[in-house]
């Protein structure tokens, strides 16, 4: 495993030096991270990142299969656009975290802040998946168009909703777990509640398991049956704005 | 010339903030470390810095500092300032060469007390900060070349074209030390960048660091100038800045309450209330519609009591907020806090419209 100390080197230089470094070693950890941005970026199968600090813009933009660890939060744009891979975040993550993302898995430990999930989607086998811990800020998941969003507000204060405004708004595909019902008007119009199937609990019941893993979480209080899923009203929901049938 | 597609310049503005609310004073070294790991924000034309507590001996005197163009508008502004202020001192502030710091203007401060017993003021019931303030905005909207870019007490804005690490080390903040520091690395999107459109913006004791974009800045121009002040120097920023003055200074009405004006709730969420929060909310966004502000923002705002971080109320900028013990924290991104203080107690991402208040434990400096 190679370490690399980052404290001072330019994003630049830094993600020039992890694209040499994977030829020798795909196991990097990276220290002293304040910042960097685009750390991760297109980095294929087979490479681990752990990271030690906190990452920079869009981590991990258009990653295409490594996987990252951080250990500390993220800021916004985290795995933007990305491919595939699987990023787990020991904390909370920034804005826009899976901003267009094709693929993969990103897991945040703690809170998201605000468009998380905005406009991903999902073709035949990629099927992109968020989970969050914590609580999200507003618009979780606006034109959504495939994929899923997995929210779990855990550490909740008396009376706080897990999700913030417009969740789901123009949502024209994919699915949005929340592990309990959102206040009404938080949800856009969009997003309609649907029942919770077979399917959809073994689904769940893989990715809770997979967080209390990485996150040595004991969620034995999470009851899957509590669930309330939402998908898009239907697959175009701007259509008659632009033209009347 | 490099062609679209083949340049990338990944910027968007940056903001920092620091402040100790015991008073406590620290160097400027922690802003500009804290500013310059967003390097990238900002692209060289703008940088600047506001900071509170700097002038302890003059804290009884306005501290003006001027931008000047040349030697004989500074002639002119000199003999407006001695007529409607006792100028208790007067100089160069000190500066230090930077290669890249270049155009740079004739800077000028002066610490000055109003001449109250002019006629026309004593008239008008004025106060000695309306007075100041009024002979800010005389100087900024008449004197062509000159530009007043600091007027409040025992606080000074520095700013200038170029990154804001350069601008602090050509200022010397490293020199001063101030309870409160904020800063801002620019981007400049709808004019080019010259001195005077630099971020902080200030009016008396208020200064505002900006990312983002008004897209209401006409409406509220148009608003703070039915007032009295005048939007000089073609940037959205400013007007914030007068906004703030005019709805606490000289409107009094509370913060808190300022704040629900140019960061409404939405209707329906004002729906959603209690009949009499409903009817007061309602009453605000109908008397004070034209100082509601719109368009992405996150701003730091500097006053006489303390430090307030505001975004826009869906968040279209980034900020993070964070505290150690009395120091509050915000910026526009973690690591920038993270590189200047690795052990915080608390970090948090404000929401949309809900500000962060940090205000001094202390009414005066021990």
């Amino acid at each position: 495993m190679k370490t690399i100390d980052a404290l001072g080197v330019k994003y630049k230089e830094l993600n020039e030096i992890i694209d040499e470094t994977i030829h020798i070693d795909e196991n990097i950890t990276l220290n002293n991270i304040f910042g960097q941005r685009y750390v991760g970026r297109i980095l294929p199968s087979n490479v681990k990142l752990t990271i030690n600090g906190t990452p920079g813009n869009d981590m991990a933009a258009y990653m295409s299969g490594a996987e990252i660890e951080v250990f500390g939060n993220a800021q916004d744009g985290v795995g933007n656009t990305m491919n595939n891979g699987k990023i787990i975040i020991h904390g909370n993550c920034g804005d826009t975290a899976g901003y267009a993302m094709r693929g993969g898995a990103i897991y945040i430990e703690g809170n998201a802040g605000y468009r998380i999930g905005i406009h991903m989607k999902e073709y035949k086998e990629m099927k992109p998946l968020i989970m969050i811990g914590g609580k999200a800020g507003d618009f979780l998941g606006e034109y959504m168009a495939g994929g899923a969003i997995i929210l779990l507000g855990l550490g909740l204060k008396k009376g706080e909703d897990l999700t913030g405004k417009y969740c789901g708004t123009g949502m024209h595909g994919g699915k949005i777990y929340l592990a309990k019902k959102a206040q009404e008007f938080n949800l856009g119009k969009e997003a309609v509640k649907v029942k919770l199937d077979d399917d959809d609990k073994a689904f769940l019941k893989k990715h809770l398991d997979e967080y209390a893993k990485y996150f040595k979480k004991d969620l034995s209080a999470v009851k899957i049956e509590s669930f309330v899923k939402y998908a898009a009203v239907n697959k175009n929901p701007y259509k008659n704005i632009y033209h009347k049938l | 010339m490099l062609r679209e597609g083949e340049l990338r310049i990944p910027s968007g503005c940056s903001i920092s903030g620091i402040i100790n609310k015991d008073r406590k004073r620290i160097s400027g070294e922690n802003i500009i470390k804290s500013i310059a790991l967003m390097h990238d924000r900002s692209n060289g034309l703008g940088g600047g810095f506001a900071a509170y507590g700097i002038y302890p001996q003059y804290k009884d005197f306005y501290a003006l500092h001027i931008f000047y163009e040349g030697l004989s508008i500074k002639m002119k502004v000199e003999e407006f300032l001695d007529k409607h202020f006792e100028i208790e001192s007067a100089g160069n502030i000190p500066t230090r060469v930077v290669a890249s710091i270049i155009n740079k203007p004739m800077i000028w401060r002066y610490f000055v007390r109003p001449r109250i017993y002019l006629e026309n003021a004593k008239e008008r019931q004025m106060d000695e900060d309306e007075f100041t303030s009024q002979c800010v905005i005389k100087i900024n909207k008449d004197f062509n070349g000159a530009y007043v870019f600091s007027s409040g007490k025992n606080m000074g804005s520095f700013k200038g074209v170029g990154y804001p690490e350069d601008i602090g080390d050509f200022f010397m903040l490293d020199t001063y030390k101030a309870y409160t520091w904020t800063a801002h690395g620019r981007f400049p999107t709808n004019t080019p960048g010259w001195w005077g459109g630099a971020h902080p913006f200030t009016m008396l004791d208020w200064s505002v660091v900006h990312n983002g974009e008004i897209s209401s800045y006409d409406t509220n121009r148009r608003f703070v100038e039915m007032f009295g002040y005048n939007c000089s120097l073609q940037t959205d920023t400013e007007v914030i800045t007068y906004l703030f003055d005019l709805l606490v200074r000289k409107q009094k009405l509370p913060l808190e309450k300022a704040i629900t004006i140019m960061c409404a709730p939405f209707w329906d969420d004002i729906e959603r209330e209690y009949d009499d929060i409903k009817m007061e909310l309602k009453s605000l966004r109908a008397v004070y519609s034209s100082a509601l502000i719109n368009g992405p923002f996150s701003i730091l705002v500097g006053f006489e009591k303390g430090l307030l971080a505001l975004n826009d109320r869906i968040k279209l900028r980034s900020l993070v907020a964070a505290q150690k013990g009395e120091t509050v924290y915000v910026a526009s991104e973690e690591s920038a806090i993270r590189l200047i203080c690795p052990d915080l107690d608390k970090v948090w991402s404000p929401k949309g419209g809900e500000p962060v208040i940090a205000l001094y434990n202390n009414e005066e400096e021990k």
